[in-house]
């Protein structure tokens, strides 16, 4: 009898802090998406399900029926493009550098891994300003490929890094036996390294795709032409007006939050083990 | 003997080994040299007047920024990380419906900042906010104007960073909890140690590095943590809740590049040590 008492206090302390965590992490979102389903004016009646559900401002956006929305799926395109070229050009820059460094041995990998893990460590929004300056020295400002090669630059150092824990722990055997076949250091890349690599490859590939495609900061600095920024930016702009539509922000907003709410889901497998093990090594 | 000498004096041709060795750490070391070293080295100079650091002491906005910085690293990060160390025992916990919690509880991480931030900015909104409105209808008063108190602004803003980092460092924790051996806990069970003895004699000591390590990275990352300031509160009232990451960039927005870099370089005391700190431990 009270073993059992006991096991229902257990669920029942289990709920205490089950609930209130759920409430926590869905109030915010869920009020982004009781406004992008509810009619103009109508959001604000406090109710937990509008009385007219409506699609209608997904009509707008999608419609570009709006001042704010005019570039919408030019916006989109941006954010896509541009997210696609920093997931790319990252991971060749990372994949290369862990592979010279873990498997070629090249001279000076150690000192490149620290200079790597010493850009990780800087606060993004520090090298924000800089940054900023020197895009409009090389005249890049204004122009996507500024936006792409400073998210490369954030992006490649924690790549590089999971990169080379995850090659290290490959068997060396495997190098010995492909240079006994005769196979030359890009074979070896080729056929040897970058199969074995697939589920560190994917992490990274996502987490630097992710990176871009959620980017503010550095988009709204170096990108200003409504026909080139990012969706991010765009969104950003709505905060120009008191008197902005919520209800087509909230719509857009939610549309922008999809994709790579669906892709970590899709990849989860690969980022928790590839990312949670390579933040933090105990 | 011309040979021998020659054969010395020409460069020793490099096996493939080493020139595709160093061909491939190349892309890496140009990134880093044409956006990394160039941009540091050019705010440096950008900030070498000692006139802006003048400037910027004598700017009330600065010092301000300072202190709030020091409470969002020092409040919000204990806090979140405290939090974090609780709730990864919640979630080790094996039940169907905690896995369905654990699944939508990284929602915040998954989904990005400005939509999510912008909900929460518009539920403060004096007039139209949920929030507001709800009081309205039950008191028949009207409600706090929320972001426009510099401490509540800054105490929401810190919430709103806790909100959206918490799942992160908690998925972190988790991972470090269930490195564990579980016979650890049976034995101690048997023992009749209590949930308290539990984590004190076993949890506590196989997770302080790693929640140690946690803290400094989270504590260096917000010092950039750009989002949960600037789109909730713009840094308003009145300039009242910025942090160093805000402040930087509205000094470049008005065209004062050297107190922007000086804000940044006044600051680097203070990181820096926490960066090779974790580097050391990192690095290894």
């Amino acid at each position: 009898m009270s073993a059992s008492w006991k096991k229902v206090g257990n669920e029942a302390r289990l709920l205490l802090i089950g609930i209130p965590v759920l409430l926590w992490t869905l109030v915010p979102v869920y009020h982004l998406f009781l406004f992008a389903i509810s009619e103009r004016d109508s959001a604000t009646s406090g109710r937990l399900w509008p009385k007219h559900p409506t699609l209608q401002n997904f009509e707008i956006v999608f419609q570009q029926k709006h001042f704010y929305l005019n570039h919408f799926w030019l916006q989109m395109f941006n954010s896509l493009v541009i997210a696609l070229a920093v997931g790319a050009i990252t991971l060749f820059v990372a994949t290369t550098a862990a592979f010279a460094i873990s498997r070629l041995k090249v001279r000076g990998g150690r000192t490149v891994m620290n200079i790597a893990l010493f850009t990780y460590f800087i606060p993004a929004a520090f090298l924000a300003v800089p940054m900023y300056k020197t895009m409009s020295i090389y005249g890049l400002l204004n122009n996507q490929w500024s936006l792409i090669l400073a998210m490369v630059t954030i992006a490649s150092p924690y790549c590089i890094w999971v990169l080379k824990q995850a090659s290290d722990k490959l068997p060396w055997e495997l190098d010995e036996a492909a240079r006994m076949d005769g196979a030359g250091p890009l074979q070896l890349f080729r056929l040897v390294y970058l199969p074995l690599m697939v589920p560190s490859l994917v992490a990274v590939g996502t987490y630097s795709l992710l990176l871009a495609w959620n980017e503010y900061l550095y988009a709204f600095l170096l990108l200003s032409n409504d026909t080139d920024v990012t969706l991010a930016v765009a969104l950003g702009h709505f905060l120009a007006a008191d008197d902005s539509p919520w209800e087509l922000l909230m719509a857009t907003g939610l549309i922008y939050a999809l994709p790579p709410a669906a892709i970590y889901y899709a990849f989860k497998r690969y980022m928790v083990s590839g990312l949670t093990a390579g933040a933090v090594k105990s | 003997m011309t040979t021998t000498v020659l054969g010395a004096a020409a460069p020793k041709p490099l096996s493939p080994w080493t020139f595709w060795g160093r061909a491939l750490v190349l892309p890496y070391l140009l990134v880093f040299a044409v956006f990394v070293v160039f941009p540091v080295g050019y705010g440096l100079w950008l900030a070498r007047h000692p006139a802006s650091y003048v400037k910027l002491f004598d700017d009330p906005i600065f010092f301000r920024t300072a202190i709030n910085t020091l409470v969002f690293i020092v409040v919000a990060i204990n806090l979140k990380m405290m939090v974090a160390l609780a709730l990864s025992g919640f979630f080790v916990v094996k039940r169907w419906w905690i896995s369905v919690v654990a699944a939508l509880f990284i929602l915040p991480w998954a989904v990005p900042s400005i939509p999510t931030i912008l909900s929460v900015r518009f539920m403060l909104n004096p007039e139209w906010g949920v929030i507001n409105s709800t009081y309205f209808r039950l008191t028949g008063l009207d409600g706090p104007n929320w972001l426009n108190d510099p401490l509540l602004g800054l105490s929401f803003s810190m919430l709103m960073h806790v909100w959206k980092s918490l799942p992160f460092w908690t998925l972190i924790l988790v991972a470090g909890r269930l490195a564990i051996p579980a016979e650890q806990y049976e034995a101690a069970s048997v023992d009749g140690a209590t949930r308290w003895q539990k984590f004190r004699f076993i949890t506590w000591p196989a997770m302080k590095s790693l929640y140690l390590t946690s803290t400094i990275l989270s504590m260096i990352w917000t010092l950039g943590d750009f989002n949960s300031v600037y789109l909730l509160t713009g840094g308003g009232p009145a300039d009242l809740t910025h942090v160093l990451a805000t402040l930087g960039i509205r000094y470049l927005r008005l065209d004062q590049v050297d107190l922007a870099m000086a804000s940044i370089v006044v600051a680097l005391p203070l990181v820096l040590p926490l960066v090779f700190f974790m580097m050391r431990r990192l690095g290894k």
